[in-house]
């Protein structure tokens, strides 16, 4: 009884391990193999399915959970990813650390899809180096069954009535953007009195807050655990997709507006075939289908025509510009970036 | 009779402690809803999109592959270290113990970090390979630690014995020193094979270009929320262990009533 295990073992290990050199075989043709870095669930995987039967290029799909973590991952190599899709602030530092390779726009003739409201921006002022993606707001979503007023402004979450009944972001950036755009400072501030005075600004908020929550936030709205929560755009649009009476409010003082465009990391194996990815994701159909799965907003003028237009004008997809007046955009905050550190520290640790 | 009572409440809660979020988590794979919120209804579409989701079952075949082999070849290497570790003389064995104790107390960040570093200075391209060799870096303390202390517990003169009757040392060791083992052996695999399929930090900094396992690619959904397919994934992983548990009980019995 007991010699027989020991063989199973030693079987079974050889027959795996004679399957995965055939597997690594098989793939060691002339095959081109794309290496794609996203978020998790951010992209309508249907679509890679497409994109191989269409050309014949393999995606080989990977995901991370913060930009930070994508940075480290292309930063310290090892990795070949041909195309990667990191938010604002994180483009424009790779661009400075000269880690992603130039876009031939003349190779995307999608890219004429895109608005232009949404090309030559802060983080890349060119274009030279990003394709937009997808885009979106942090706002105030609530509850109207249990929040009367309406709701425009950071202020009510210094509101003593709504004591333990408001969750924050779980996002250092995020939530000191909130306290620094209650103050009326702009949210890519430098200066430490300014951040400063958001620092005991949210500490002083703190005894109020529910929690700092992280992706359970939309749950708690759900089941009523909170009334109101400051969220993603694209978690409010799942949300009120499906229950009607949220409401997602973008605050007059102005928030944060995001962008997580495309780019090719520097040492990309396959340029070409990335570039095709790029003007693959670009059209009007494919972004149709991507937008309705992952419920954030499109940057893309043919995929909008194709879009439900009752979507149009609503604030958690595409709110009306006059809407996003005081909106910014996050920079890259370079050695500044240990001040938010220290400043969230002490914020949580309170 | 009040303290059996008592006894039977404690070990209800124990259980219930246990078992209540994996019983809550089961429930939610049938939610008809994407959240766990609220109930909308039963509904199994979730386990047929989950069957449809390519990344999910591609990081499930990795998780798994990768379990298996760690957990087969850490276990190969280790016995063979746990027997070489116990014939050596005393400062000798204690010093080496305790080299093969370091990957187990040093934090998983500290082990992913640096292999990360080695790889990469070695020019290896991260992804199975390199996972895999991390795995069994840290699966393979492990077994020594579970097979060392079978080969303790086995009366000294047996090998000898064996030898003075004729066997080889090869002969020996396979047919005398093995059986002796075997269950030190077999819960050296288990663990390894536990210990790979839950590793998350430790993975994530030894692979990439595509390959990636459970752990990282739940993980990774945190931003926009862990999908109800993750919940369907985790019933059947349940459902399968608890079969295998059954009948691996099952034909122990059976063992002992012969």
């Amino acid at each position: 009884m007991k010699k027989p295990t020991i063989k199973h073992f030693t079987t079974l290990a050889l027959v795996v391990l004679i399957m995965t050199l055939i597997s690594g075989c098989a793939k060691a043709d002339d095959q081109v193999v794309l290496n794609v870095y996203n978020w998790g669930d951010y992209i309508d995987e249907d679509i890679l399915d497409t994109f191989e039967s269409e050309t014949g290029i393999k995606v080989n799909y990977e995901t991370f959970a913060t930009n930070e973590e994508m940075y480290t991952k292309i930063k310290r190599g090892g990795t070949q990813y041909d195309i990667a899709i990191p938010s604002d602030y994180m483009i424009e530092k790779m661009i400075a650390e000269d880690m992603l390779e130039p876009i031939d726009l003349s190779k995307i003739p999608n890219y004429a899809n895109i608005d232009d409201q949404f090309k030559n921006l802060a983080f890349d002022p060119d274009n030279a180096y990003s394709v937009p993606y997808f885009w979106g707001t942090v706002g105030i979503i609530y509850n109207t069954h249990l929040i009367e007023e309406e709701i425009d402004s950071w202020d009510v979450l210094w509101d003593e009535k709504y004591k333990d009944r408001f969750t924050m972001i779980d996002s250092q950036r995020d939530s000191i953007m909130v306290a620094l755009k209650k103050l009326g400072y702009s949210m890519n501030t430098r200066s430490l009195e300014e951040l400063n005075a958001a620092k005991e600004a949210l500490i002083e908020q703190k005894p109020l807050v529910l929690a700092y929550a992280g992706d359970n936030v939309k749950d708690m709205l759900i089941s009523e655990e909170t009334a109101m929560a400051v969220v993603w755009s694209g978690e409010a649009s799942t949300v009120i997709q499906e229950y009607d009476y949220f409401k997602y409010a973008l605050p007059k003082e102005g928030s944060n507006k995001w962008f997580d465009n495309v780019v090719i990391p520097k040492g990309a194996e396959h340029v070409d075939a990335a570039h095709q990815f790029i003007d693959f994701l670009c059209r009007g159909d494919i972004g149709y289908l991507n937008a309705d799965y992952v419920g954030y907003a499109t940057c893309n003028t043919e995929t909008m025509k194709l879009l439900d237009p009752a979507l149009m004008g609503t604030t958690y997809a595409y709110p009306d510009k006059a809407l996003l007046e005081n909106f910014e955009v996050f920079l890259d905050p370079g050695d500044f970036v240990e001040a938010y550190d220290r400043a969230w520290t002490e914020i949580k640790a309170n | 009779m009040v303290s059996k009572w008592i006894k039977r409440l404690y070990t209800s809660c124990i259980f219930i402690f246990l078992y209540a979020p994996i019983v809550v988590l089961i429930a939610f794979s049938f939610n008809d809803a994407k959240t766990t919120a609220k109930w909308e209804g039963f509904t199994l579409k979730w386990y047929q999109s989950l069957f449809q989701n390519d990344y999910i079952m591609k990081s499930l075949y990795y998780t798994v592959v990768i379990a298996i082999l760690a957990a087969v070849l850490s276990t190969i290497i280790g016995t063979f270290a746990a027997f070489g570790i116990h014939y050596m003389k005393h400062w000798r064995q204690k010093f080496v113990l305790n080299i093969n104790a370091i990957p187990i107390l040093n934090p998983d960040l500290v082990t992913g970090v640096s292999l990360m570093t080695l790889f990469v200075w070695l020019n290896m391209s991260l992804g199975f390979f390199t996972m895999l060799i991390a795995h069994m870096t840290f699966c393979i303390p492990y077994v020594v630690l579970s097979v060392l202390p079978k080969l303790k517990q086995m009366p000294t003169d047996v090998l000898e014995a064996a030898m003075d009757l004729g066997a080889t040392p090869w002969d020996a060791f396979r047919k005398v020193i093995i059986p002796e083992i075997t269950p030190g052996i077999i819960s050296g695999a288990l663990i390894a094979f536990t210990l790979s399929i839950d590793d998350f930090v430790i993975s994530f900094f030894t692979t990439g270009n595509g390959v990636s396992n459970l752990s990282i690619a739940i993980y990774s959904m945190a931003k926009r929320g862990i999908k109800p397919e993750i919940n369907a994934l985790s019933t059947l992983m349940f459902i399968t262990i608890l079969i295998l548990l059954l009948i691996i009980n099952k034909r122990t019995s059976n063992f002992e009533e012969l």
